[in-house]
């Protein structure tokens, strides 16, 4: 399954489900919903923290959180 | 008289919340604590009419109602609970209209607790330059909610929010959805009964977030929990899928309201400034070579700049220290209220304007959003220590001061995270030990210019010792990653906001509070210390003061003036109880190189070090003030032989042992009732003292035999 920490910077993905609940909730209300269009904009020095457009803002998480976040490519 | 409605302001952060408090409220504001960096609720009046006065709240920004912080439960906590005296009458939700949706989210949850709320739509400029048309009145009959289009920086659309509020406030209006997502009614039913009739949404709030509220007794609690298992209800489960709905029912809403440009003339999406900054700030090269140079220039601002206006400020109290000796007779009176209380406010006035140049950088760096910047790029770095990108604010801050610092820790999702960083904090250097280090370093560090003579070596001293505490600090956190247990994982999920031009009402604000706060919070310690200090040192057991003042007389019968008056003081003071104190402990600071003098600067700036010089100056016979001359207090000092050796006193290893001491030892009051405040525990703060105390010790010991 690929999940937004796989993505590398430009590319872009849907989400499309995620793998830790207590995360989700906090990710959702930050407007990370299922359908919604991802794209990786920034790597932190070191490739750790990474910063990802989404419903039109940008929002900074570390990359295990970011394997929270499944996608698909479509 | 009428009660005075309430209103509270609620929004995410960098809503822009804030800007329109202090355009509603002006200065008419009242301070909770320590504000700007910090997390507490702040109160101001808005004069709505003539006569028609209303209080306005401006509480923590949150993206949702359930809180993941501390100091996100601050909301919660007044709007979920009636009873609160903050409750409010009515909510303005101030939403950042160039990011609609996720902002209605806040606003959909918090209309449905019932209470009467009007949408503040800001930063409409800002989504029309994005290509966003937005119909407010289409999307207040949506709603079912007054909306005012606000222009919060620059204070437009204030008469609109104003009819908007009247209109709320008369009809008393709450429209409410109901439940966002169905429960059982016998659930509901068995909340309302044990608690009594509110709306649905606020008894799923209380059933799910209980641990989180200060309104419930531990009994309450276990009836929410059994309700919460008797339903075989699942708040986790819940609280998602409401999410998911609402955003259903609200991107339904913005289509219909929003108007995209962009999508119409198929034009490329806008580069924006904050993509171009980004590049250059989250850059792994430059982004920390700007992030240094920022330091750089907060640092030069601290130490060479607002030294103007702190000699200025000596000058001062030195000036009306002499003018009142002057005209008042010799008494015990003058010399507690010249030497003790007038010589410790002008302690505590001295270092408002580094606080006050402090607080302006930090201020500019979290209202231009670069704040969020440092912390993303220095999370990796911070969490191989145990701390977490938002860490660096409070460890920044503390370069100020370290009470403001540890309450900004709220916004720390993770308690182990929260926990650590309260818990070095103070080993950052504050602008309490700069006195100290100013006046340590002009004596034992010769002053001359090295590396091209770019530097001044008493500067590279000083920022060495800054750099110290900082490492310090880190090393700290390491060994308590080790030793301390996290519940839950940390986590760092953040917004990025867009770059703003700070608004230099709302730093100055930010600037005068802080100071506000300082001078009335600490000033209380410090004068209070300032006054016992004068009392022990002016006093001795017994005859021991006159005896002390003959002797010399005896001794020396060709001096007088000031010269005389000066070596009967210096005679007293080593008789006096202060006196007697310094040297009670100097056994124990002998390995250190210090003698009884220092011992009583010791003893006096454990509660606040900032006492220090005032004491030094005290002991050294300057009759309170370093003032007179600054040049004065280093020639006495530097002057002092060191009856052993027959050297001066002040040699290079008593002056490091003294600076790397003041550097480490937690002498302050004020943080340690912070962090007991904060933490909730006395455990804590005595862990803060007892590591920061042996580290001073074992730290000084060590200089002072390597040097010596």
């Amino acid at each position: 399954m690929r999940t937004v920490a796989d993505l590398g910077i430009g590319e872009h993905g849907f989400i499309s489900g995620f793998t830790d609940e207590k995360l989700s909730l906090k990710l959702l209300e930050m407007g990370c919903l299922p359908g919604t269009e991802v794209i990786l904009t920034h790597h932190a020095p070191f490739g750790d923290p990474i910063a990802i457009k989404v419903s039109g803002y940008t929002l900074s998480m570390r990359r295990e959180e970011a394997a929270t976040i499944l996608i698909n490519q479509k | 008289m009428a009660k005075i409605p309430k209103i509270a302001l609620i929004g995410n952060p960098n809503a822009g919340k804030s800007s329109l408090f202090n355009t509603l409220t002006g200065l008419r504001q009242k301070t909770g604590n320590f504000p700007g960096v910090t997390m507490d609720k702040l109160t101001g009046m808005w004069e709505l009419g003539p006569k028609n006065q209303i209080e306005i709240l401006d509480l923590p920004g949150i993206y949702s109602i359930y809180p993941k912080s501390i100091d996100e439960e601050l909301v919660i906590n007044i709007l979920g609970n009636p009873a609160h005296p903050d409750y409010p009458d009515m909510v303005i939700v101030v939403a950042d209209a160039s990011n609609l949706k996720r902002n209605l989210l806040l606003f959909s949850q918090v209309r449905d607790l019932g209470i009467p709320t009007v949408l503040a739509l800001n930063m409409i400029d800002v989504a029309e330059n994005e290509g966003y048309v937005i119909n407010s009145i289409k999307l207040a009959r949506e709603l079912s909610v007054e909306v005012a289009e606000v222009n919060a920086k620059k204070g437009i659309g204030v008469n609109g929010l104003k009819l908007s509020v009247q209109k709320t406030l008369e009809n008393r209006f709450a429209s409410n959805d109901g439940l966002p997502l169905p429960v059982s009614d016998e659930l509901i039913d068995e909340i309302q009964a044990a608690f009594g009739e509110v709306d649905p949404y606020r008894c799923l709030l209380w059933l799910m977030e209980h641990d989180r509220m200060k309104m419930f007794t531990k009994a309450q609690c276990d009836v929410l929990d059994q309700i919460t298992v008797k339903h075989d209800f699942e708040p986790k489960k819940y609280k998602s899928a409401e999410t998911v709905k609402r955003y259903e029912f609200l991107t339904e809403v913005v289509d219909r309201c929003v108007i995209n440009l962009n999508r119409q003339w198929d034009a490329p999406p806008v580069k924006t400034w904050t993509d171009r900054l980004d590049k250059l700030f989250l850059h792994p090269v430059g982004g920390y070579l700007f992030f240094l140079a920022i330091l750089f220039v907060m640092f030069q601002a601290v130490f060479t700049w607002a030294t103007y206006p702190m000699d200025a400020i000596d000058a001062g109290v030195a000036f009306l220290n002499d003018w009142l000796k002057g005209i008042l007779p010799e008494s015990t009176f003058r010399g507690l209220l010249t030497d003790g209380l007038i010589a410790g406010i002008g302690g505590v006035l001295i270092f408002i304007p580094q606080i006050a140049f402090l607080f302006f950088f930090i201020s500019m760096l979290e209202e231009t959003g670069y704040m969020s910047r440092v912390m993303f790029i220095m999370d990796k770095l911070m969490r191989r220590f145990g701390l977490n990108g938002k860490s660096v604010v409070p460890l920044l801050s503390s370069v100020a001061c370290a009470v403001p610092a540890i309450m900004s820790t709220r916004s720390i999702g993770s308690r182990k995270d929260r926990l650590i960083t309260i818990l070095v904090t103070p080993l950052m250097s504050c602008s309490a030990r700069l006195p100290i280090y100013t006046v340590l370093i002009a004596l034992v560090v010769p002053e001359k210019n090295t590396l091209f003579g770019l530097f001044n070596l008493q500067g590279l001293v000083l920022f060495i010792l800054y750099l110290l505490g900082f490492f310090m600090a880190l090393f700290s956190a390491y060994i308590m990653k080790l030793i301390l247990k996290a519940k839950e994982k940390s986590y760092f999920i953040m917004e990025l906001p867009t770059y703003k031009a700070p608004r230099f009402k709302h730093v100055s604000y930010t600037i005068l509070n802080n100071v506000k706060a300082f001078v009335f919070e600490a000033g209380k310690v410090i004068v209070a210390i300032s006054i016992i200090l004068w009392v022990l040192a002016s006093y001795g057991p017994g005859n021991s003061m006159e005896d002390a003042s003959n002797r010399i007389k005896i001794q020396n019968p060709n001096l007088s003036g000031v010269e005389l008056s000066n070596k009967i003081a210096g005679e007293k003071l080593e008789n006096s109880y202060a006196g007697h104190f310094g040297k009670f402990i100097e056994p124990a600071i002998r390995p250190l190189g210090y003698d009884w003098k220092i011992g009583i600067a010791l003893i006096t700036s454990f509660a606040a070090r900032e006492v220090f010089v005032g004491t030094m100056s005290t002991i050294y016979s300057l009759g309170g003030e370093i003032d007179n001359e600054n040049a004065t207090i280093k020639n006495r000092m530097r002057a002092e032989i060191n009856p052993q050796t027959g050297k001066p006193m002040y040699d290079l290893a008593l002056g490091f042992s003294l600076l790397i001491f003041y550097a480490f030892a937690m002498q302050c009051m004020s943080t340690l009732a912070t962090t007991y405040r904060e933490t909730k525990s006395w455990r804590y703060p005595l862990i803060q003292f007892g590591y920061m105390t042996a580290l001073a010790y074992l730290s000084a010991f060590l200089v002072y035999q390597t040097l010596s």
